[in-house]
């Protein structure tokens, strides 16, 4: 394919940070913005030994406004009936603190932050699934959002479509983990775990997890369940619960998805062109040494789009299961 | 024997892909025979399953003459022209009915009218559901995965009519891919309307023969059917009265039969759930979200 003509638009690199560790090194590594949660129930990576405290979060921002770079805020789980403080304390701290925005699902929540901090910026988390332009002005109109993640969902020309009918900014998943399923719209985790990602922001989690070998078979288990099943040369997955083998009527297969990792580089141009503002990199969970390395590649492959050329990065090292794909932005997917 | 009063039940929309005619004779029977008080029409899965549809005036007439009060479901994932246009013609109908969005897009459509709100549209809190009464909502259907004491503080805070699903298969996800078309190596545009072989969704196993959730087109199903019979005294004490029943191609004239003897203290627990479960016999039954447990786990009274 032949290069397209080099465009003076910017893309935004939005990189995750876990830890205060891992956001020091996205920020050496070249992002133009972090994302993080607090360490509760709000954010939806609510894993033991991740997230930052409101100290940690005031040391972040001198650390990445230092050096340029915006810092978000995810508060994307849905707050608890009756017991919402958290969530209410948590928006209150990022207005307080001045994080560059934050970014929320819960309309409740979008309610409270547009009403009382009308100086926040806000961004529509991809929990909240707005997966077409008439949805994403709503939030606009009610909200005054500012930017959208869009759930991943979508092909390239739907959401160049979007981009031609909505005046906000588009942020689109770029690489790591891939739900099948419409984002915060999913409680197959709590239905068999009892812990979901809207309500306890996780999914699949570590402590319904457990492997059993069986002969020479490595069974990986969550809550009692099979999720798959590895022999000696296969390597074996986490076993988040729709990405497993299961059956219906004859061979087990992945019937929701393949151990599979996002990965766009070879499609830049084309989600470029279709008009987004950023990108997002997933991972959290993530260690440093996969942040600096899928940070640095990305660097590499926007810096090379934005000037018009295609830089198709495998990192098949980086993925899940050895294997990529463009998800829902190529319908084939679907 | 105790009496729940003042309780509603209804049947939820048709989630499944079937016949016109298979439609029509399910809710002529609903119409002539259940003892339900509203009736969620409508496809809210897969926008090319509207095609069933053809005997919606007929069956909206049928219901009407039988004392039963029509709703109108919109879709529960809007993407594409086919989605949208579907959703406009369910918001066109607003005025004439009451219409339940299922997805921010209808919610927008109908803003600042009557309206009610369905299972898929995440209300998780007061602020939340305050949010959407102050636009209009006067019924609402809440998420599956609520446990009682948001329920309860829901209740509590409601001027709408609150609803929760009381029996059948509780929806879990929904997606952009067929996945009943993906287990029969089909692509989404040429599906060849293969969920039509599955009237309550397609069982998935586990490589260990486990039954572990069902599906249906776009959507992910609990493989367990939810059964809130022994929760129904509760739920009216905290104040929820509207009792979601949601269809299946079993005798449903006689469960909601079933529900409504039980609301009326003509039955016990004890002789409801035999009936059901003798009615139901091969079916497992769950009620673990409302304990704030796993989903599928059911807890004996």
């Amino acid at each position: 394919m032949t290069n397209r003509t080099p465009t003076t638009k910017k893309l935004e690199l939005v990189c995750p940070a876990g830890t205060p560790a891992a956001l020091r090194v996205a920020v050496d590594a070249g992002a133009d913005a972090v994302y993080m949660g607090f360490r509760d129930e709000t954010n939806a990576r609510n894993f033991p030994g991740l997230n930052f405290s409101v100290d940690e979060l005031a040391e972040a921002l001198d650390y990445a406004h230092e050096r340029g770079v915006k810092v978000l805020l995810a508060v994307n789980t849905y707050a608890a009936a009756g017991k919402g403080d958290p969530w209410i304390t948590a928006v209150d701290n990022a207005a307080r603190l001045k994080v560059d925005a934050i970014i929320l699902a819960d309309v409740g929540l979008l309610d409270y932050a547009h009403r009382t901090h009308p100086e926040l910026r806000l961004h529509l988390s991809v929990q909240a699934s707005a997966s077409n332009a008439a949805t994403i002005n709503y939030y606009a109109r009610e909200f005054d959002i500012r930017r959208v993640v869009l759930p991943r969902v979508l092909t390239v020309p739907e959401i160049r479509a979007i981009n031609q009918q909505i005046d906000i900014e588009t942020e689109v998943f770029a690489f790591g983990g891939m739900c099948p399923m419409a984002e915060g719209r999913c409680s197959l985790s709590s239905y068999i775990t009892g812990k979901s990602p809207n309500m306890n922001g996780v999914c699949s989690p570590a402590s319904a997890v457990s492997y059993v070998q069986e002969g020479r078979d490595l069974k990986t288990n969550l809550a009692g369940f099979t999720i798959n099943k590895f022999g000696p040369h296969e390597r074996a997955g986490y076993p988040t619960l729709c990405k497993g083998r299961f059956s219906t009527n004859g061979d087990p297969g992945y019937l929701f998805e393949e151990p599979t990792s996002l990965n766009v580089t070879n499609i830049l141009p084309e989600l470029i062109e279709a008009g987004i503002s950023a990108l997002k990199i997933e991972g959290r969970q993530r260690s440093k040494a996969y942040v600096r390395e899928v940070v640095q590649n990305f660097r590499k492959s926007v810096d090379a789009a934005l000037s018009g050329e295609r830089l198709i990065i495998p990192m098949d090292n980086l993925t899940e299961g050895g294997h990529n794909t463009t998800g829902a932005y190529n319908k084939k997917w679907m | 024997m105790d009496v729940m009063t003042n309780c509603k039940l209804s049947f939820g929309p048709l989630l499944f892909n079937w016949s016109p005619d298979k439609i029509r004779d399910f809710y002529f029977a609903v119409a002539d025979e259940a003892p339900v008080d509203y009736v969620y029409l409508g496809e809210v899965v897969c926008a090319k399953r509207h095609k069933n549809n053809g005997h919606l005036p007929e069956i909206i007439e049928r219901l009407e003459k039988a004392g039963k009060r029509v709703i109108l479901s919109g879709l529960i994932l809007i993407l594409d022209d086919r989605d949208m246009a579907l959703m406009e013609d369910a918001a066109a109908m607003a005025p004439d009915y009451l219409v339940e969005a299922n997805d921010l897009t209808l919610v927008s459509r109908l803003r600042g009218q009557d309206h009610a709100i369905g299972p898929y549209v995440n209300i998780y809190n007061e602020t939340s559901l305050k949010y959407y009464e102050t636009g209009g909502a006067s019924r609402i259907s809440l998420p599956p995965e609520l446990p009682a004491d948001s329920l309860k503080v829901l209740a509590a805070a409601a001027t709408a009519d609150l609803e929760v699903q009381v029996f059948g298969r509780m929806p879990l996800a929904i997606s952009a891919r067929c996945y009943h078309a993906r287990a029969h190596g089909l692509h989404k545009d040429g599906c060849q309307y293969i969920c039509d072989q599955d009237p309550d969704g397609l069982t998935v196993n586990t490589m260990d023969g486990q039954p572990f959730l069902a599906i249906n087109g776009l959507q992910t199903l609990s493989h367990r059917y939810g059964n809130l019979l022994a929760e129904l005294p509760e739920l009216a004490a905290m104040g929820i009265h509207n009792f979601r029943l949601s269809p299946h191609d079993v005798d449903m004239v006689k469960i909601c039969s079933i529900f409504r003897d039980r609301l009326d203290g003509k039955l016990s627990l004890e002789e409801a759930n035999k009936i059901l479960e003798e009615e139901l016999f091969a079916l497992d039954f769950a009620n673990g979200y409302y304990h704030n447990i796993a989903g599928l786990k059911q807890v004996e009274g």
